[in-house]
């Protein structure tokens, strides 16, 4: 069996711009989380940052 | 693929659900209420948080509120499909999978209480994870379909914002921050029951026991005063306790004594009224209410806390 053969469900349109549509929407607010953390943590320990203990 | 059942790939990954659709299981305009209420709470207390902290703080209690909203519709969807105000709801509507919206509100729970708890502090984040856990659980499973007092003891969750946002600030509860909470809980029965006036057909027809259908249209009209007065009173009482100005005062009076106003209307509708115009104006004017009671708070502590600073 080549691949070609391999049955696989195929999106139409619509489902194709839907999951476009929610990968941006993941995207955007993985980027914001990220930022959020890092600011956060800039904010609550400033330089103390990297201070810690070994 | 082949592995898999094709009709179980066609419902969950080939979805058709936007990023909108998941938006609004948030329920975005109840999202836009806490978010101003908590904000609310939190400003007023007396410990000023560092902006990237409070905006941390508030993003943190809107997508709780926004989970809680993911959750309700994920178990109800089975009534929000017979009634009209709800039935385009992406769960009913068949845009998003109930097991979908579920995992949605779940995640969201906890990322939005941890994110509270470790970021601004635990007792903040205890109150969130209560708030979900009350409006998801008590409310929602328990007593919406039990009971008619559902949404007077349900309330509680959409009223424990302010505190929220205050414990953000300070770490603890005070009076002042229970008071703002019992102006949205008594604000809520007046509020939901002129809804449920005017819709009761629709949750007749879910089998949802709100107040009119199951105590009659006179019972309720005559609960909706009660409470309008109660609130009306309570209202005041931050003025009172001397935690807001006179302005404050003035204001919550004469807003208190607009909502006894309609709702005094409400009482008189005749019972063959149909088109219960009064019942409408009161659910209008409740929303104004809330928001207008709760912006004057704001506009006094931001000036009283000006006028201390400039004396200082």
């Amino acid at each position: 069996m080549s691949v070609m053969d391999i049955e696989t469900v195929k999106p139409t349109e619509a489902q194709k711009k839907a999951r476009r549509s929610r990968n941006i929407a993941i995207a955007l607010a993985l980027g914001a989380f990220v930022v959020l953390v890092y600011v956060v943590s800039i904010v609550k320990l400033g330089s103390a940052v990297l201070v810690r203990p070994l | 693929m082949t592995f898999l059942d094709k009709t179980v790939l066609d419902e969950a990954v080939l979805s058709e659900a936007t990023a909108g659709d998941y938006l609004e299981l948030l329920k975005p305009r109840v999202m836009s209420l806490v978010v101003f209420t908590a904000f609310v709470g939190m400003v007023a207390a007396p410990v000023t948080l560092n902006p990237f902290v409070a905006i941390v703080a508030i993003l943190s209690i809107a997508i709780g509120a926004g989970a809680s909203g993911a959750l309700n519709m994920w178990y109800d969807a089975d009534i929000d499909a017979v009634m009209s105000r709800t039935a385009s709801r992406p769960v009913p509507a068949g845009r998003i999978l109930p097991q979908q919206a579920l995992a949605f509100g779940l995640v969201l729970s906890a990322l939005s209480v941890m994110t509270l708890g470790v970021f601004v502090n635990w007792v903040a984040g205890a109150g969130l994870a209560f708030t979900i856990f009350f409006y998801a659980v008590v409310y929602t499973m328990w007593l919406k379909r039990w009971t008619p007092q559902n949404i007077v003891i349900g309330g509680a969750a959409g009223s424990f914002p302010p505190m929220i946002g205050w414990a953000a600030a300070t770490g603890s509860i005070s009076l002042e921050s229970v008071i703002l909470f019992l102006i949205i809980f008594l604000w809520t029965p007046p509020h939901f029951w002129a809804l449920a006036l005017f819709k009761s057909g629709d949750y007749a027809r879910a089998g949802v026991p709100m107040m009119p259908n199951v105590a009659g249209e006179a019972s309720t009209k005559r609960q909706i005063f009660a409470y309008s007065v109660v609130l009306a009173v309570v209202g005041v009482l931050p003025w009172v306790l001397d935690y807001a100005g006179a302005a404050y005062g003035v204001a919550a009076a004469a807003l208190g004594l607009g909502f006894v106003w309609y709702a005094w209307a409400v009482l008189m509708m005749p019972a063959d009224d149909r088109a219960m115009r009064p019942a409408k104006a009161l659910f209008g004017y409740s929303l104004l209410y809330l928001f207008a009671i709760f912006a004057i708070y704001l506009a006094d502590s931001v000036v009283e806390r000006i006028v201390t600073g400039a004396a200082a």
